[in-house]
């Protein structure tokens, strides 16, 4: 195992060993997601939700869940000097990116597994449009753990983290969210999925994944520096 | 040192902006379809051009400061992208204005340029709060690279995503190969294409040359130990 390969396994295992004993971000997202749905069906009106209306309350709550895991995401590092651990060993840096963007992929893929259920069950008259949705959601989530990951680096060493993360993030993610609204829409519809532009929304959702991975990774060097 | 040639370009871009727009309203024909209200199409598209390559040059800048670690580089970076945040202020309200008079809304959201050009302007309006958010200049300089790059490759990106998510209706008057402008109308644009790039690059340098020089006081202050006269921005770089 080569230096970084090592690194990267040992961080991972450390956050998600340290999201399990102190579940400080994880049951949070799920609470929040899960509330805000019940507060959807009273803000819309609706007992359920289908098209258009039904992918907006999907990807709206899970885009702001996810902003309270990206905003955890390097708070321990600051605190505990984990940053200075990282800038002194013999390591590349990108350890820790790809390190924290697959803890962050993690989080985001267990909260689905628990409120998109929830979801379904509140929201649809059948559950078949699950098991496209998950392919929209998995790279949906590789897109916001990239970018999360990026900009949650950043904003951690700013004052006033937890407002700059949301507000640069959120533009970020624009692209990301009319691809994954785009190709949930057709398969939450009423009468069962379709599959209207289906692979051109999942070949843009890729794309945008692949362009912030190679993003993050390449300048994520410079962060670190000090 | 920025100063220098600041006086010639200076006098080009106000004879290019007079010629321009003397070119609009007294040669350029009036559109059949829309009539005067489509001259403000010369000036909202080199608006809207020139403001989206002023931000990917921010980024090559951007990518300049963070390969040499030259301050400098920054400085040229921040300018690039304040200036074309500006011009992106004049591209939205411009743009409302003639989709208010050719669509008879200030706001048209089945439009795929325009929501584009909004997303990015958001995006890149984040780039000041963000700056201001960091107080290490050193780190400040590197995160604004890193934000440049990253907004950078958002702009096409996000451009592709839109135009994928809306209907066209979007007059594209390029597209066409031979139904597009008309000959007279093209030089117009080209004309005004250029002045107002030679409008943005004259702003870049003014304002480089003003914090060039408010630069040089601050040090000559310091070298004589008067008060500084007030702080100064906190967000803009400084530049030598």
């Amino acid at each position: 195992m080569t230096p970084s390969r090592a690194a990267f396994t040992a961080i991972l295992a450390k956050d998600l060993r340290a999201e399990l004993r102190t579940l400080q971000s994880l049951p949070a997202m799920a609470l929040f997601a899960t509330t805000t749905f019940v507060i959807f069906r009273f803000g819309l009106d609706r007992t359920s939700l289908s098209g258009s209306l039904a992918s907006g309350v999907l990807w709206a709550t899970l885009l702001f869940a996810a902003l309270l895991g990206v905003n955890r995401l390097f708070v321990a590092e600051r605190e505990e000097g984990g940053f200075d651990a990282i800038r002194l060993a013999p390591i590349d840096r990108s350890a820790l990116f790809a390190a924290k963007a697959t803890a962050l992929f993690t989080y985001l893929v267990v909260l689905e597994l628990v409120v998109v259920p929830i979801f379904a069950l509140f929201f649809l008259d059948s559950a078949a449009a699950l098991a496209p949705l998950a392919a929209v959601l998995l790279l949906a989530d590789l897109g916001i753990a990239a970018t999360g990951t990026l900009i949650s680096s950043m904003a951690v060493h700013s004052r006033a983290r937890d407002l700059l993360g949301p507000l640069v993030l959120l533009p970020l993610v624009v692209p990301l969210m009319i691809a994954a609204t785009g190709a949930s829409e057709p398969l939450l519809a009423v009468g069962g999925p379709g599959y209207h532009r289906f692979g051109t929304w999942l070949a843009v959702l890729s794309l945008y994944d692949l362009i912030f991975l190679l993003v993050g990774w390449a300048v994520f060097d410079f962060l670190l520096e000090d | 040192m920025y100063g220098k040639g600041l006086r010639p370009l200076s006098i080009a871009t106000v004879v290019a902006i007079a010629g321009a727009f003397s070119l609009v309203f007294f040669y350029a024909p009036l559109d059949a379809d829309q009539g005067f209200v489509q001259k403000i199409f010369y000036i909202h598209v080199p608006l809207a051009i020139v403001a989206l390559v002023g931000f990917v040059v921010g980024a090559v800048f951007a990518i300049l400061h963070l390969r040499s670690g030259d301050r400098r580089w920054d400085a040229y970076s921040y300018v690039s992208i304040h200036m074309s945040v500006i011009f992106g202020v004049a591209v939205l309200i411009t743009g409302a204005i003639w989709a208010k008079a050719s669509w008879g809304h200030w706001w048209v959201w089945d439009e795929p340029t325009l929501v584009s050009f909004l997303i990015v302007f958001l995006m890149y309006a984040t780039y000041y709060p963000f700056r201001y958010a960091i107080e290490d200049p050193e780190r400040q300089a590197r995160y604004a690279s890193v934000f440049a790059v990253t907004a950078g490759a958002f702009v096409p990106l996000n451009f592709m995503a839109v135009r994928l998510a809306e209907s066209l209706v979007h007059p594209r008057v390029f597209a066409t190969t031979n139904g597009g402008l008309p000959g007279s109308m093209m030089f117009t644009f080209l004309a005004c294409l250029v002045a107002v790039a030679l409008l943005w690059v004259t702003l870049v340098k003014l304002e480089l040359t003003a914090k060039s020089a408010s630069g040089q006081l601050k040090r000559l202050r310091r070298a004589l130990d008067a008060p500084a006269a007030g702080a100064g921005s906190r967000i803009a770089p400084e530049v030598s």
